[in-house]
Parts: C-alpha cells; sequence; structure tokens
C-alpha cells in the first residue's frame, strides 16, 4: 500500500498577508493585495499595478543575520521565509548554524517561474557590460542559479535529501509539490518542504506586459485590476511572493503527534503537447481535462465528491474555457457543479509562487471550513452564467468541506492538479 | 593612515562577513580570516572587493591570494596607502 502524505506545516509570504493567521483573515475578508506601483508607471508600463508583500524588508530583516541578507533577493527572500514559517509551523526547531545535525529524511523542493530576475538585471548585466566583472563578487551565482531558493532553504534548516527548484511556469508552485507528494509515496523521504516564489519586479513582468496579457484598464483602482471569471476581466495583474508547505509521510506525523492540516490524496502533470488549440501561452483543453481526471483518478475518488475548486483562474479570456474544463473532467453540470473561487483576484497572478500561495489557501479552507470570496467579479462572464451561483462574492462557511481540487495552467501548455482532503483517519 | 587605523578599520569590514561577530572582540593581526573567524572562504572576493572600495585602492589578484590574517590584509592596504 503506498505511503500517505499528509500537509503539517505552512508558511506564506502574500501580497495581501504574511503568515497564516493574517493570510486567513485577508483570505476571509476577500482583502485585495494589489497596489498601485509608481515605478511602472515611471517605467511606462501599461498596467501599473501590482501584488508585492508590503513590509518585506522588515520581515526580511526580522528572519536572517546580515551574512545572509547580502545574498538573499526578494525570490529568494519570499522562499525562505515562508520555509522558515512553514518549518517551525509544524513544531521544528530551526538549527544553528553551528550545529552539525543533517536531517537525511527532509527535502525541498521549491520552485520559480522566472524567478531572481532582479539581481540579474541590476548586478549582472549592467557591472559586465561596464567591463567590471571582478566586482560582481561571490553572492551572484547563489542568487542567479535557478535552484536559489532550494539552495539557500537547505542549508538554513540542514536537510540532507532531494534539495532542487523546478520550473514549469505558472504551474510551477502546484508542481513542486507534487514532486514533493510522489517523493514520499516511494519512500524516499519523510518529509518535503515544498512550494514557490517569484521576486517583485518589473524585469519579471514587462515581457508579459510587452505580450498585453497585463491588466491596463485598472491603473486607478487597483483592486478591482483582478478580475478573474468577469465579463470585464481585461488581464492578469502581476503578483509575487511565496509560499511552502511542510508535506509529511502520514505515519512520521502521527508518530510525533504534529498537527494535520490536510491529506493531499492525488495529483498528476501533464502537457497539452502545444496541439489542439494548445500553444506556447495557451492549453490545450484536451490537456487540461486529462490532467484533472487523471488527479482525481489518483485520488481514488469520484469526481462526485470534489466540494470546491480553487482555480488556475488568471482574470483572462481562458477563464470561461477552464470553467468549461473543470465541468466536463468533473461531469458536473451547472446544477452540481462545485464552489469555484479564484485566490489571484486578491493577490494577482503570483507566477511560479501562484500555485504554493493558492494551495495554502485551499488547505486553509479545507482545515477551517470556509470557502474565500472571489473578489471583483459581480458582472460574471456571460460565457459561465450559469454557473454564477457557484462563484462565492463574500466568505462561506463550509464546515463540512472535505475535498477541494487545486490546479495551475502554464506557458508551454503544461497542466497540474492537486487533490486536498480534510484529514479522516480512513 | 597608521597600522592601528587600519586594523580598526578591516574589523569593521569584516562584521559583515563573519557569522559569529563576537569572535572580532579578541582579534588581533595573527588571526586567521578563514580559520578564527569562520568567514566561508568564498567571501574573502568582497572582502577584498570592500577593502579596495573603502581604501580606494587597487589589490590584484596575486596580493589578493596572498590574504590569510588579518595582519596580512592590513599590511597590504597600508603599503598600497604608501
Amino acid at each position: 500500500m503506498r505511503k500517505r502524505v499528509v500537509v503539517t506545516g505552512m508558511g506564506v509570504v502574500a501580497p495581501n498577508a504574511h503568515g497564516l493567521d493574517n493570510f486567513e483573515q485577508a483570505l476571509r475578508a476577500g482583502a485585495s493585495g494589489i497596489r498601485f506601483q509608481p515605478l511602472l508607471a515611471e517605467l511606462k508600463f501599461g498596467c501599473q499595478i501590482a501584488g508585492v508583500p508590503e513590509n518585506f524588508d522588515a520581515i526580511r530583516k526580522s528572519y536572517f543575520d546580515n551574512e545572509k541578507l547580502m545574498s538573499i533577493n526578494d525570490n529568494i527572500g519570499f522562499a525562505s521565509v515562508s520555509a522558515v514559517d512553514a518549518w517551525k509551523d509544524a513544531g521544528f526547531n530551526v538549527p544553528e548554524s553551528g550545529d552539525d545535525n543533517v536531517d537525511w529524511d527532509t527535502g525541498v523542493v521549491a520552485g520559480s517561474g522566472i524567478g531572481g530576475m532582479d539581481t540579474i538585471a541590476q548586478n549582472v548585466v549592467p557591472m559586465i557590460n561596464e567591463g567590471r566583472v571582478r566586482r560582481l563578487g561571490s553572492r551572484i551565482v547563489e542568487q542567479v542559479m535557478n535552484s536559489g531558493t532550494s539552495a539557500r532553504i537547505g542549508g538554513i534548516l540542514a536537510v540532507g535529501n532531494q534539495v532542487t527548484s523546478n520550473s514549469s511556469a505558472c504551474s510551477t508552485g502546484n508542481e513542486a509539490i507534487i514532486d514533493s507528494l510522489w517523493r514520499i509515496r516511494m519512500g524516499l523521504a519523510k518529509r518535503m518542504i515544498a512550494g514557490g516564489s517569484e521576486g517583485a519586479t518589473p524585469y519579471i513582468w514587462g515581457g508579459f506586459d510587452s505580450m498585453r496579457v497585463m491588466c491596463r484598464k485598472f491603473n486607478e483602482n487597483p483592486t478591482a485590476g483582478s478580475r478573474p471569471l468577469s465579463a470585464s476581466a481585461c488581464g492578469f495583474v502581476p503578483g509575487s511572493g511565496g509560499a511552502m508547505l511542510l508535506l509529511e509521510d502520514l505515519e512520521t506525523a502521527i508518530a510525533r503527534g504534529a498537527r494535520i492540516y490536510a491529506e493531499v490524496i492525488g495529483g498528476a502533470v501533464n502537457s497539452g503537447g502545444q496541439r489542439m488549440g494548445g500553444s506556447m501561452t495557451a492549453p490545450n483543453p484536451a490537456g487540461v481535462r486529462k490532467c484533472i481526471r487523471a488527479a482525481v483518478a489518483d485520488a481514488g475518488i469520484n469526481p462526485v465528491e470534489v466540494d470546491a475548486i480553487n482555480g488556475h483562474l488568471t482574470a483572462t479570456y481562458a477563464d470561461p474555457i477552464e470553467v468549461g474544463n473543470w465541468a466536463a473532467a468533473l461531469e458536473r453540470t451547472p446544477d452540481n457543479f462545485p464552489f469555484i473561487n479564484a485566490t489571484k483576484s486578491l493577490i494577482g497572478h503570483c507566477l511560479g509562487a501562484a500555485g504554493a500561495i493558492e494551495s495554502v489557501a485551499t488547505v486553509l479552507q479545507i482545515f477551517k471550513g470556509f470557502i474565500h470570496p472571489s473578489i471583483n467579479c459581480e458582472d460574471v462572464h456571460p460565457d459561465i452564467a450559469a454557473y454564477a451561483a457557484k462563484i462565492p462574492h463574500s466568505c462561506i462557511e463550509f464546515p463540512d468541506v472535505r475535498i477541494i481540487a487545486k490546479a495551475g495552467f502554464g506557458f508551454g501548455d503544461v497542466n497540474s492538479c492537486i487533490i486536498y482532503k480534510k484529514w479522516e483517519e480512513k | 593612515m597608521d597600522e592601528k587605523n587600519i586594523f580598526d578599520g578591516m574589523i569593521n569590514i569584516l562584521k559583515t562577513y563573519t557569522k559569529d561577530p563576537s569572535l572580532l572582540e579578541k582579534a588581533t593581526m595573527d588571526t586567521h580570516i578563514l580559520n578564527d573567524l569562520k568567514v566561508n572562504s568564498a567571501r574573502l572576493v568582497d572582502v577584498v572587493i570592500k577593502c579596495e572600495d573603502v581604501y580606494s585602492i587597487s589589490i590584484d589578484d596575486d596580493e589578493a591570494d596572498k590574504i590569510r590574517t588579518i595582519g596580512d590584509a592590513v599590511r597590504i592596504v597600508k603599503q598600497k596607502l604608501g
């Protein structure tokens, strides 16, 4: 029998909150973390609003000493703070740097979509172009390497199992969780710190702005800008931040008396092959449906058992198509469709961190029994009008919620779906 | 600038790179930067760059390679400042 995997710790640095209690409050209240960004206006971006974790410099300084801070750019900072929070939340202590004990049973999969672009843009490119490569110093590689986040977390927590960083665009955070799920199921690790992060910088967002896929019509009204499921959605609002979940083998979690937030009962990743309507930038609907069905099959549940969906739902033309894919994959009609909400309505699209931050939202909803509002969609898109009653505009208390499906889709036509379930012994 | 001033300046520079700054309280000219202060060896290049900035000097690679103790660094800086 395969090993069961549970969530025993979580940490989150989101645009609308840092820390689980604050994040739960923000979710319940439908509090938007989207703000006007003067720098984007100065740089003539079409979209001048974004979701950026607030007061993060002060937060980062309260976690790490000066020596570490010099190597912690935004992306690594978001990942490291959320990893430390998740570790402590699970009941573990952060080891002293002089403590030589290695935890061989714990690993890290911490991904990013684009990652440490601020370091590349502000240091690497200008200094090399000016012929000053010698003065880059020793702290560049560790901040721009793709595994910069997992490497930093691994060192802080002295973990000795697999330490790696994945990347699959906006599916990254989910993929990290699914990779970790498999590693524990296979018996290769007892615990995995899994999640994703993304820096807050115009150098990450510029390409999307030029593609005209970011919201340009709400610069005067930032908190209304992120509008998944809405008829007036006009592109995604960029976000940033990080989140980590501590996934743990059920047996070790029970043996140490850990608090269990939820069980991860199923997961699947695939690609639509960039065919049948799929492309570099758009999902093949057949691939999306296949991925959702595979996650449900992996979970061993009947699709009718899904109580709620935390969608990918970015506020582009693709939202109504996504809802149709969910209905087809779960064999549900508008009448018996589960609740569906978009955490991105509150925090924007946090790219490589999205799946991880939204998974924390999903697990909190299961653990605390609520469905958070999906804001800015009072004008539900006409193509999904039949599903309007299933989109909460205010917080719904739902103590009996058992199963929530979380999905993410990314450039490259890549898909991921996770099935979270309320912790029950059987 | 006399050796004492440069030594104090060097202690100040090293504070940033030493995981346990209390080790600097007992530091002398003979204190080994890597072994005694537990500075990560990769950070030595940052210490050299910082010295160049603070004293407006240039330390070439061969000279930098010879720095083992605080005294080694102090003597190089003193010599450059003439």
